[in-house]
């Protein structure tokens, strides 16, 4: 199964490492809108198999209205939304509308959560748990060892939802370690990185190569 | 308030402190209580501010701390925060975040705010040991809102009129400034861990803002501000970069003062509504910060020619040395 995170700019990308911080700020130094990305979704999610997510930063939701958010993620296709920085606490609204419209709120499940934290975030988690496998920003590689097959399993124990583990997965690897632990596996920093580097023919071999 | 923010990091347990710094005064501040207290520190400046506040970084790095120059964005105080967050999330376990202004996320609007109380608490008590009565206008410049925050603190519950001071840069209309309450081109936003009113445009990514002040040169304000100026019990002004030097002058050779560039804003206001006020009424205005830090912005606002000579012959020796 293969879900894409559409990432929309934003100018204060606060969670993000230098790759994407930077990436951010060429977006919308070369003009990109919030118009443009819902429409860039809606052509993508027609085309293709895969689930469409929003990733982004909470002020794209808020400036828009939370209401008029769920409705164009819904229009353009898409499944859901991961909000890095917007507390399950200041949330209730937003969770309220997307479950009516059918749209997933991911929620993060980090290795500094208490277990009391994960299981508050467990009771509200839809459609996938986003378990981030490092303290940190985006960007530089995570070492796959123990501490992140003990970080899933504690979070599995507070959700029934898929588990998905980004945040430093840099190739096969990494896929092979996380096989059998975690769902899903999330890649950012180096799919860009590699983008960057060798375009689109590198990018489709970087994909075969992990889903080998 | 950076010793309150030593024994903070030590209760805490622990070893390395990081903060942000625009005009550099925090990171000074910061810098010294380092080295007392023996911390590990970084300080992370927009690298347009370390261009124009190289005293402060001068001082920073003599005392031990690292200055490091944020690339990203504008290159100013909102990026230092955006790299002090990342910092922070990912060092967290021995490290302590010591927020310089009144805003982030939540506990350090309030926290600051109240760690910058005692400007207000002995502010108050001056002012009564002094002149027997409360002033009639307190006026303070805003960047985050610490300062303010802390002189205002002291007059809360007392019918005295507060009043902030923003950059009003290139003035009203033009885009260029640092003024989100006292102009009307901000609007209710979430960045940065707060909800404020922001310099931002309609899709919620952050305007470009410019201050002469590197310290009030940024896109947020205090929440606490916010909602004080929707209940009327704050008012906002802004000063321009023209007004501040031409302030800069008068308290100089009037007054025998020099205020930092922020201070100054403060300055404008309290002496553009001096006349308006009856002649026994009292004026109390935040000094922030000394101008020292400022000497390069204002020899070239003033074109010292004397200033540019010696700073020349410098670079002339400087260059000779390298050979
Ligand atoms: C001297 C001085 N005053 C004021 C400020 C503005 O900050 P705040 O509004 O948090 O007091 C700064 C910030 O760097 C400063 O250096």
């Amino acid at each position: 199964m293969i879900w894409w995170n559409y990432s929309f700019p934003f100018s204060e990308p606060s969670a993000d490492g230098p790759l994407f911080a930077h990436a951010n700020e060429q977006s919308l130094k070369s003009g990109t809108t919030v118009d443009q990305c819902f429409e860039f979704m809606r052509e993508v999610s027609a085309r293709f198999p895969f689930k469409v997510l929003m990733m982004g930063y909470y002020n794209t939701a808020f400036k828009m209205g939370e209401e008029r958010f769920v409705q164009r993620l819904k229009d353009a296709g898409g499944v859901g939304y991961i909000l890095p920085d917007l507390p399950v606490e200041e949330s209730a609204n937003l969770h309220q509308l997307s479950e009516k419209a059918g749209i997933e709120p991911i929620i993060l499940m980090t290795p500094t959560s208490s277990d009391k934290r994960l299981a508050q975030l467990g009771a509200l988690s839809r459609g996938m748990v986003y378990v981030v496998a490092r303290k940190g920003v985006t960007g530089s590689k995570t070492k796959m060892g123990d501490d992140v097959l003990a970080l899933i399993e504690r979070c599995r124990q507070h959700t029934n939802m898929p588990i998905g583990v980004g945040f430093g997965i840099s190739g096969k690897e990494d896929m092979d370690f996380l096989r059998g632990s975690a769902d899903l596996a999330i890649v950012g920093t180096a799919a860009l990185k590699t983008w960057q580097e060798s375009g689109a023919p590198g990018l489709k071999k970087f994909f075969a190569a992990l889903m080998a | 308030m950076s010793w309150d923010r030593a024994c903070c990091a030590r209760r805490l347990g622990k070893r390395k402190v990081i903060a942000e710094t625009g005009a550099g005064q925090h990171g000074f501040a910061t810098a010294t209580m380092a080295a007392r207290f023996g911390f590990d520190c970084k300080i992370y400046m927009g690298a347009v501010d370390v261009a124009r506040q190289r005293p402060n970084v001068f001082w920073m790095e003599n005392l031990g701390a690292e200055v490091i120059a944020v690339q990203d964005g504008q290159k100013t105080l909102k990026d230092a925060i955006n790299e002090c967050m990342r910092d922070w999330v990912t060092n967290m376990e021995d490290t302590h975040y010591i927020l310089g202004t009144a805003c982030g996320p939540h506990p350090f609007p309030e926290m600051v705010s109240w760690f910058q109380s005692i400007i207000g608490l002995e502010a108050r008590e001056q002012m009564l040991t002094q002149t027997g009565r409360l002033p009639d206008r307190v006026y303070a410049c805003v960047g985050g809102g610490s300062n303010a925050m802390g002189i205002f603190q002291g007059f809360f519950d007392d019918d005295v009129e507060l009043i902030g001071v923003e950059a009003g840069g290139l003035g009203v209309g033009t885009y260029m400034h640092g003024a989100r309450l006292a102009y009307d081109d901000a609007s209710v936003g979430v960045a940065q861990g707060y909800k404020t009113y922001f310099l931002q445009n309609d899709d919620g990514n952050m305007n470009e803002t410019h201050s002469v002040a590197a310290g009030l040169d940024y896109i947020g304000i205090n929440p606490i501000f916010s909602h004080l100026w929707e209940q009327g019990k704050v008012r906002f002004e802004a000063a321009t970069d023209e007004e501040v030097k031409e302030t800069l002058k008068l308290t100089m050779r009037t007054e025998g003062l020099i205020p930092a560039l922020e201070s100054t804003h403060a300055f404008v206001t309290a002496l553009k509504e001096a006349p308006t006020m009856a002649k026994d009424e009292i004026i109390l205005i935040n000094q922030s910060g000394r101008g020292d830090k400022d000497i390069f912005t204002i020899a070239d606002a003033l074109d010292d020619a004397k200033w540019k000579s010696f700073v020349e012959g410098k670079s002339d020796q400087y260059r000779a040395e390298r050979g």
